[in-house]
């Protein structure tokens, strides 16, 4: 298209502009094969082990998981490469690292380690406050947080190919997580019931493109992969996130802040298989041991990681 | 006709859209006593240890073997190759266990990590003779396993040139240096791409024709009565096909 002074406005499929390289749907794919599946934090190769041996179907390569940057303060940046390669070699499920939003020098280096999947995420300390990474600039495949309809589609947008609910990271409380998972569903459900001829209203009400807005509408979900994080500290919790129409779920600090790691990891990987059946729940919940101390969101002094980015 | 899909993790909702867009239905497996409703298994992609780590969690793998056993045709996508695979390198610190059945070494991850999962036309002769349509499929490499050895027994269906010689499409690769992605025993099918995230279903009328065969040969001891009972899930909207 270069050069011919021809433009498309909105491609097809509504999502362009990618790479010849690495495609849009290489991109999804992974997403698509990590469906019905849990992504676990870990912060060095013992742990990525343990939750590759409970059956996570990726892990978070981090140097601190969100609870301990919480009580530690300071600015959070993306890990060591070092470590990162030291998980990537004793695992050999996909291995996904944390890159700072808007700070895409961190994701040309987590790109040139050849992890599988980078998480812009508010989790770390923002590098730019008003814009994300192009993400259709990489081969790599990205995932970002939302916290609603509109927020979910400006990242696929810049070329996510995959969304995480943001929740709120650290606090092992799912409050804010369920909120926003409510949120995106909702407006899904009001925007399939809708008029076409209100939808160019509804688009810039949530301040989302016309065309994703529309696909969202005719699909009935998310163009792409949706997973809930933040605050999933219990199979219950995963269930939970996992019955209000979730594809599958990020687990931070809830398996390695509680009392029995390979244990609880287990259990949640156990829950989002069957997480319509409350037998099977009622099994694998049973003598976890202590979960992570969780933080009431009502103080006003735990910070909102969530608010931090647009 | 019911077929089912071992729903414990991965592509299994991809898999159920593309059996429906074929008219058939496409029931969810997560438990051992499930298989006796079917007459054929579909073993999705996804992470095949947390697969084979679910399945060891909920006692599936002497159900799974009985069923590759009995004669049922099973038809594996990616980590469901490397499950249906006599022998798999390249596996996690300890191993995997497998259902096995196919005669053939798998070498996990084959082509990489993500960075080096790619989109390729590969020629599909067998397949094209029998469902028509064109001579090449759009094959969807995730993360993919490859095929290095086969036995007498196996059918190649599918081969790729191998990961040094891809994306150089100049160089004229020699024989040797192709890598087999999809292949077929008796009544086991499997491939190292995924078919279910494309649009086009001729593998999945394919596979339909292997379990139509069957079911005639054994004459009326598939019961399909079961169907009703499965149908109690909500339809879930699913993804796009991504095209470009």
């Amino acid at each position: 298209m270069a050069g011919s002074g021809v433009v498309t406005v909105y491609g097809n499929g509504a999502i362009t502009e990618t790479s010849k390289q690495s495609p849009f749907s290489v991109k999804v794919g992974l997403a698509q094969m990590l469906r019905g599946g849990v992504i676990m934090d870990v912060v060095n190769a013992e742990q990525a082990r343990i939750a590759e041996e409970a059956g996570a179907c990726a892990v978070m390569a981090l140097e601190r998981v969100p609870a301990d940057i919480r009580a530690q303060g300071g600015v959070a940046r993306m890990s060591d490469p070092q470590l990162i390669k030291e998980i990537k070699q004793a695992v050999t499920i996909p291995v996904m690292a944390k890159a700072r939003i808007g700070h895409f020098v961190e994701a040309q280096i987590l790109e040139a380690i050849g992890i599988d999947y980078v998480d812009e995420s508010e989790v770390l300390t923002l590098a730019d406050d008003e814009n994300h990474i192009n993400k259709h600039n990489f081969r790599i495949p990205f995932v970002c947080g939302c916290r609603n309809l509109g927020e979910a589609l400006r990242r696929v947008r810049e070329g996510a190919a995959m969304i995480r609910t943001k929740g709120e990271a650290g606090t092992g409380n799912i409050i804010e997580a369920v909120r926003h998972v409510r949120s995106v569903m909702g407006d899904i459900r009001v925007l399939r019931n809708m008029d076409d001829d209100e939808v160019f209203t509804f688009a810039k009400k949530i301040q989302a493109p016309y065309d994703l807005v529309m696909q969202t509408k005719q699909l009935g979900r998310l163009p792409v992969v949706h997973f809930a994080a933040g605050g999933v500290a219990t199979p219950a919790d995963a269930a939970l996130m996992m019955q209000l129409g979730c594809d599958g779920v990020f687990v931070g600090s809830g398996v390695f802040k509680s009392g029995d790691p390979a244990r609880r990891a287990r259990a949640i990987v156990q829950a989002v298989t069957h997480y319509s059946d409350p037998q099977v729940l009622a099994d694998i919940s049973c003598g976890l041991g202590e979960a992570m101390v969780g933080i009431n969101l009502n103080d006003e002094k735990v910070e909102r990681y969530a608010n931090r980015s647009e | 006709m019911a077929v089912g899909v071992l729903a414990l993790q991965g592509s299994f909702n991809e898999h159920i859209a593309a059996l429906k867009r074929v008219g058939v239905k496409g029931v969810q497996i997560r438990k051992p006593e499930q298989l006796q409703s079917v007459s054929a298994l579909i073993i999705p992609g996804g992470e095949s240890t947390t697969m084979a780590k679910l399945a060891e969690y909920h006692n599936l793998f002497p159900a799974l073997r009985e069923f590759v056993k009995m004669g049922k045709p099973v038809w594996g996508t990616c980590a469901g190759l490397i499950f249906l695979a006599e022998k798999a390198i390249g596996q996690k610190t300890g191993g995997q266990e497998l259902i096995g059945g196919l005669d053939c070494t798998v070498h996990r991850n084959f082509f990489g990590s993500q960075i080096q999962s790619f989109e390729a036309e590969i020629p599909i002769p067998e397949i094209a003779a029998k469902e028509g349509g064109p001579p090449s499929f759009r094959g969807v490499f995730i993360r993919a396993p490859g095929i290095l050895e086969v036995g007498p027994e196996v059918q190649v269906l599918a081969d790729v040139p191998a990961p040094s010689t891809v994306g150089s499409l100049e160089d004229n690769a020699g024989p040797e240096k192709k890598v087999i992605v999809a292949v077929r025993q008796g009544n086991l099918l499997a491939t190292a791409f995924h078919p279910e995230l494309t649009a086009d279903t001729r593998w999945h009328s394919y596979f339909l024709k292997m379990v139509n065969e069957t079911s005639e040969e054994a004459s009326s001891s598939t019961s399909l009565s079961s169907e009703e009972l499965s149908s109690s899930d909500p339809s879930k909207y699913d993804l796009p096909i991504f095209q470009q």
